[in-house]
C-alpha cells in the first residue's frame, strides 16, 4: 500500500510533506516515544496521538512513511510547519487505532 | 565498562552541538544534523539508525532531566564515536538509572510520551561500546561507539 492510497481511497488528510508515492510496508502504534525509537523500522506508517514537534524527530530518524494522527486529533499549525520543513509525512483521519489497522492489513501490509 | 576518555585521534570530522535544558521545541535537531552528515557520507543504513537511536536518546535526557549540555559525533575511518556531557545535576545511581523502566521524568514529559525509562537502556543496547559516568552535583558523560 502507498500513502497516496490513503488518501485516495479512504480519505485521510495530507498535512504536511510531499512523498505520497512512497510505500508503507509495516504499521506500527505506540505514544511512548523511547518506546518507539527501540523497535520503530523504516517504512513504517506510525499511529499515534501525541502532536508535538518530537514525533517528527522520531520519524525522520527512523525513516519512517508517515505519521498517522487518529480520531481526528487537531495538529497544531506550528508543528504542520516543522514537519513540511522536515518534508515528514503527516496524515489526519478521524477513525480509530483498530480501523487503521484493518485497512492496512486488508491492502496487504502484514 | 572502559574510563571515559575524549579521543580526538584520526577523527575526519568532528560535529558539535549545544542542548539546553527544558528545549522541547528544538530537541531531536542536534541528532537529526548528525543523521544527515553521516548519509551524506554514504554511512550504511544500519549504522546511521543505531547513531540516530543514540544520539536521540541522549539529547532527549539533556533536555529533560539536565541542566544542559553538549553532543558531540566524531566520525573516524573505522566507527563513530558520540560525546555527550553536561552541567549536572549527574546522576547518583547508575544501575538504577540503566535499569529499563526506572524513570524520573516529570508529568509533563510524560504527557508528552517521554519517562517510559528506556532511552539509557536503547543507547547500551545499539552501541558496540558504551560509557557514563556521573558525579553528583558536577555532571554525566557519555560516550558510544558504533563501529561499520
Ligand atoms: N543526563 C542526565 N542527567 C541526570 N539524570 C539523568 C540523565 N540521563 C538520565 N538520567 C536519569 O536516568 C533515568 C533513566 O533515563 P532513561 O533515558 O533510561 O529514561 P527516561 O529518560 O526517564 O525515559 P525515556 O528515555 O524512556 O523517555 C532518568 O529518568 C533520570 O533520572
Ligand atoms: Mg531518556
Amino acid at each position: 500500500m502507498h500513502i497516496q492510497d490513503l488518501i485516495e481511497k479512504h480519505g485521510f488528510v495530507k498535512l504536511s510533506g510531499d512523498d505520497t508515492a512512497r510505500e508503507i510496508k509495516r504499521v506500527y502504534t505506540c505514544d511512548l516515544l523511547s518506546w518507539v525509537m527501540a523497535k520503530g523500522k523504516s517504512d513504517t506508517a506510525w499511529i499515534t496521538v501525541q502532536t508535538h514537534n518530537n514525533i517528527l524527530a522520531v520519524a525522520s530518524l527512523l525513516d519512517f512513511a508517515c505519521i498517522i494522527i487518529p480520531e481526528g486529533i487537531q495538529v497544531p499549525e506550528e508543528v504542520i510547519e516543522k514537519a513540511n520543513e522536515q518534508n515528514v509525512i503527516l496524515l489526519s483521519t478521524s477513525l480509530e487505532g483498530y480501523e487503521i489497522f484493518k485497512i492496512l492489513y486488508e491492502a496487504g501490509v502484514r | 565498562m572502559k574510563p571515559y576518555m575524549k579521543d580526538p585521534a584520526n577523527a575526519a570530522m568532528k560535529l558539535h552541538y549545544e542542548v539546553a535544558k527544558d528545549d522541547f521545541a528544538r530537541a531531536g535537531e542536534a541528532s537529526s544534523k548528525i543523521k544527515s552528515v553521516l548519509k551524506q557520507l554514504g554511512i550504511e543504513g544500519g549504522v546511521l539508525r543505531r547513531i540516530a537511536i543514540a544520539a536521540y536518546e541522549a539529547e532527549i535526557n539533556l533536555v529533560i532531566h539536565s541542566e544542559g549540555g553538549t553532543v558531540e559525533a566524531f566520525i573516524k575511518p573505522d566507527c563513530i564515536e558520540l560525546y555527550i556531557e553536561d552541567k549536572g545535576p549527574g546522576i547518583a545511581d547508575i544501575d538504577l538509572a540503566m535499569t529499563q523502566g526506572y524513570s524520573t521524568a516529570n508529568p509533563a514529559a510524560r504527557e508528552m510520551g517521554f519517562g517510559a525509562g528506556m532511552g539509557l537502556p536503547n543507547m547500551q543496547k545499539v552501541c558496540d561500546d558504551f560509557t557514563i559516568e556521573s558525579e553528583p552535583g558536577e555532571g554525566t558523560r557519555i560516550k558510544m561507539v558504533v563501529n561499520y
